[in-house]
């Protein structure tokens, strides 16, 4: 447990009692409560802070497993000497590694052990009254007199009750002591709310972070594309890759359901460096929140999720799905729809992979590429020269075999395993590669059947994400911010009054002001209330700018 | 979404280079104050010490004097960093040039907005211009309330820095931003971003002139021998230590409130409001630094030197973060603006 610095003048606090108290005792408790002292240190605590963000480092230079798998394979790949060394150092998965969650989690507990004993010192310190006057309060940081006329008839007594309502007014809690002897006094103190603010912030940490625990426990989220007209239903099946919380149960998706319209791109027509960029997604969807729901349009940007059945659906990628008709040596339809091109380069260059394994007798397979803008080199590479479709060109290779898909063993939709394959088409082959233009066709070479380039069509990829701990996050979030603008902003201060009556009747004022830690505002608060008082009694103000309090300015006020 | 403006666009970089060269004359009075100021210094203290047929008083009566404040025989400027009675001409051209050069500067800055259609802050060339903007306004305000013109040369140096660099590393015409971008989030998360950091550059200074001021101060009361006269103009150690602890707090806030904004955005635009991306981890990393910072000030045996070495470690990644992970580190935030 640690206290705040009280000042710097003073360094015994009761940390340093602690420590030097807290030399190893002997036997088994001893040690545990060393151990656990020396945990809960402030020094500890400022030491694991900034090992936490030395551990962070680590994440950002090498690619991260929950972010990019197949990155993290091909850098183990790329790197055969220490590739796998850092794996066995969790550096690919730096955030949910042994020794981050160590250093967090010994953290965590350390605030706890900070708190709970401070929560419960500030309870009582808040119950309590005032401490009591200090005997010189010449001592104080802040220091001053006033002397009330005997005329003024404001004897010792009521000089200290007036004091009292004042600062009570200032928002302190007073105490009168010795009211009616020869030297009475007070005690005041406020600011207890910057003790609480800390208190709130810390505590709101570990509500953050129970959040995101929870988020990972309960949440689910997944990834769908959808070619305009399309529709998704929220069942497992609907999804093309979903990635569970570590307690998620089938039983809680929704069965809403969302259809794609229609999608738009604009691109950048102005500026001349980033001419063809694009610069606006607008997803037009027909959502229903159950089976039998009334339909409901809406839109879906990028930065602007749809949210629905407890999920919320964003727009994160997007691309052309050229639409196909395969026939097969049969000359029956073996494949009509569109196909997912993925982007792979500048302007919407995009790669395709089409399987068509109902076709007969034999299994048909192309791969290529898509070009919204076609242009060809001299030395015969085609590339898109816009991102627009003002020449759309699909230009494929054709293979016939065993796709081995029947096998059951998951395959890559967007990668085509030649290996059981024959070429049909190539750059190579005397048939050469297949060229099509919309609404143009192709005869496959051996009666192999032919394809029909039939037009294209938009897809859009969105994630959908459902994630129970988010609004508590953020509402912890908050709150840690107001506690800690509270204890930042907010200053504890203590105060104390005493009177006398002189020989001569006057009644002479003294009083002193403490800080607890850092407050640089504490010679304004003196300053404020010998104004008060001076106002109340009706003194005469002191002369501008030499306010009489006996401030060693060096020591707090800086 | 408006259209674009190329000849305001033009307009803004023509400004941007006038306010470089502005800047570079108010920084040149700045040093001229500092060196100008220091001699004057000196005289004073020869005359007084000729005075009272004294040795120059180095060292004479401990570390008392050294915080003492007072025109003769003062070893650093007043600890409350006021004004003080005595007229720096160098100083007030340097800031007069200034508040000049930011007059044009935020001329630039508003011509590029009108330019792009949009607030200036959406690639590093406007992150650049836009903060270093900024980080002068903050200054000149600061010097409203305080004396810190013993700040000029480098605030107005790292200013000039700021504009060379973003005309010729990073510049990039007027453009649209990327739908990823286009979001009243980067108007919130961006400007107080830049706002705090600003704040972390003034207590950057201040700490780094904190280090050197505090290793001067104990030469002099080890009665060693001033050789950087020119440090009589800045505050004593404590004093500095003390005020930008407060600039600190309130960049820390700042901080805070930047690291929760892009989880908010991050939320809006990827699902997830936080995935340990390379420029989350790194708001991260800074945001624990500064409060390993506000902690090593609570701390019995951490606050002066070492306190004012974890702000500059802070401030140290509030630069990587903004040159190296934007540029070289591959993640979803990549919007330098560069190809
Ligand atoms: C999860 C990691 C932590 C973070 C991010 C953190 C952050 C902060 C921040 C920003 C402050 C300054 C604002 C304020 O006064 O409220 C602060 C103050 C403080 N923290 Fe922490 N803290 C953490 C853990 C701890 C732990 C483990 C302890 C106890 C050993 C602790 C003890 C304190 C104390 C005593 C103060 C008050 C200092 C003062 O009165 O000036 N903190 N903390």
């Amino acid at each position: 447990m640690s206290e705040p610095v009280e000042s710097k003048n003073k360094p015994k606090t009761i940390e340093d009692a602690k420590t030097e108290a807290a030399l190893p005792a002997l036997g088994l408790k001893g040690m545990l409560r060393w151990a656990w002292t020396q945990l809960t240190s402030m020094r500890t605590a400022l030491f694991l802070l900034l090992l936490l963000a030395v551990a962070a480092v680590p994440g950002s230079l090498f690619p991260q497993r929950p972010a990019n798998p197949a990155v993290v394979t091909q850098y183990i790949k790329d790197h055969p000497d220490y590739g796998k060394i850092l794996d066995a150092l969790q550096l690919y998965d730096v955030y949910s590694s042994a020794w981050f969650s160590a250093i967090y989690l010994l953290l965590f507990i350390s605030l706890i052990g900070c708190v709970t004993p401070r929560a419960i010192a500030h309870y009582k310190a808040m119950r309590s009254q005032p401490p009591r006057t200090p005997k010189r309060l010449s001592r104080l940081p802040e220091y001053g007199t006033l002397v009330v006329p005997a005329d003024a008839g404001i004897p010792a007594s009521r000089a200290i009750t007036d004091a009292a309502a004042l600062l009570r007014k200032r928002g302190y809690r007073v105490e009168v002591r010795d009211a009616d002897g020869e030297r009475p006094s007070l005690g005041a103190e406020r600011g207890f709310l910057k003790e609480v603010g800390n208190l709130v912030f810390h505590t709101s940490l570990i509500g953050v972070l129970v959040s995101v625990a929870i988020g990972g426990l309960f949440g689910y989220s997944g990834q769908r594309i959808l070619v305009e007209g399309d529709t998704f239903v929220n069942t497992l099946v609907g999804y093309d890759q979903f990635s569970p919380g570590t307690n998620f149960q089938s039983g809680w998706l929704q069965p809403y359901s969302i259809q794609l319209d229609k999608f738009d791109v604009k691109f950048d027509r102005e500026s001349p460096a980033h001419f063809g960029q694009p610069i606006d997604f607008t997803a037009q969807v027909t959502t229903k929140e159950n089976p039998g729901a009334p339909a409901e349009k809406q839109v879906l940007k990028v930065n602007d999720p749809v949210t629905l059945g407890g999920t919320s659906i964003y727009l994160t990628g997007n691309g052309y799905a050229p639409v196909v008709t395969v026939r097969d040596g049969k000359g029956n339809v073996a494949l009509q729809g569109p196909v997912v091109a993925k982007l792979q380069g500048d302007n919407y260059y995009s790669s395709v992979v089409i399987k068509v394994p109902d076709a007969k007798p034999e299994q048909l397979g192309f791969a290529g590429f898509f070009l919204p803008t076609a242009f060809v080199t001299e030395q015969g590479v085609s590339f898109s020269g816009d991102p627009e479709l003002i020449n759309p060109q699909l230009s494929l290779n054709s293979y016939y075999g065993d796709l081995g898909l029947d096998k059951g063993t998951p395959q890559n939709v967007f990668e085509l395993d030649v290996k059981n394959l024959t070429q049909l088409n190539g750059r190579d082959l005397p048939a050469k590669g297949i060229t099509l233009v919309p609404g143009k066709t192709y005869t496959l070479p051996d009666g192999k059947g032919s394809i029909t380039f039939d037009g294209i069509k938009k897809y859009v990829g969105v994630d959908i994400h459902h994630n129970p701990g988010q609004v508590s996050a953020l509402f912890f979030a908050l709150l840690a911010v107001a506690g800690l603008v509270v204890s930042l902003y907010l200053n504890r201060r203590r105060v104390w009054v005493r009177t006398g009556t002189h020989d001569d009747g006057r009644t002479m004022v003294e009083y002193g002001l403490l800080a607890r830690g850092e407050d640089h505002r504490l010679a304004g608060e003196s300053a404020a209330i010998r104004e008060l008082l001076q106002r109340e009694w009706q003194l005469a103000p002191d002369a501008s700018g030499s306010s009489a309090t006996v401030a060693s300015t060096t020591t707090k006020d800086q | 979404m408006f259209p674009i403006n190329e000849t305001m666009g033009q307009y803004s970089e023509l400004f941007m280079l006038l306010a470089a060269g502005t800047y570079t004359v108010a920084f040149v009075a700045f040093a001229w104050d500092l060196a100008k100021s220091s001699k004057t210094l000196r005289a004073v203290d020869l005359k007084a010490a000729a005075a009272a047929k004294v040795p120059v008083a180095v060292g004479s009566a401990g570390s008392e004097t050294v915080t003492a404040a007072g025109p003769a025989g003062a070893r650093t400027a007043g600890s409350d960093m006021r004004y003080a009675a005595e007229r720096r001409a160098p100083a007030r051209v340097a800031v007069a040039l200034t508040i000049l050069g930011v007059l044009i500067h935020g001329a630039g800055v508003v011509t590029r907005a009108i330019g792009a259609g949009r607030v200036p802050w959406g690639n590093m060339y406007e992150f650049l211009t836009t903060g270093a903007f900024v980080a002068v306004v903050v200054f000149l305000l600061a010097l409203v309330r305080r004396d810190l013109r013993f700040l000029g040369t480098f605030v107005i140096g790292l200013a000039v820095i700021m504009l060379v660099a973003a005309s010729v590393a990073y510049w990039t015409p007027v453009g649209h931003l990327v739908p990823a971008l286009q979001s009243y989030w980067l108007v919130i998360h961006v400007s107080i971003a830049v706002l705090s950091s600003a704040l972390f550059t003034l207590t950057f200074a201040m700490s780094a002139l904190q280090l050197v001021q505090s290793h001067r101060q104990k030469t002099l009361a080890a009665g060693g021998v001033d050789k950087l006269g020119f440090m009589r103009l800045v505050p004593d150690a404590l004093s500095l230590e003390n005020l930008s602890y407060r600039i600190n707090t309130v960049a820390f806030v700042g901080w805070t409130f930047t690291l929760m904004f892009g989880a908010i955005w991050a939320e809006k635009a990827w699902g997830r409001f936080w995935g340990w991306d390379t420029k989350e981890v790194w708001t991260f990393v800074i945001w624990v630094v500064y409060a390993g910072y506000l902690h090593a000030r609570a701390t019995r045996g951490w606050t002066g030197t070492r306190a004012a070495w974890l702000s500059i470690v802070g401030y140290l990644c509030v630069i990587f973060n903004f040159t190296i992970v934007n540029q070289f580190f591959n993640g979803l935030h990549s919007y330098s603006g560069l190809q």
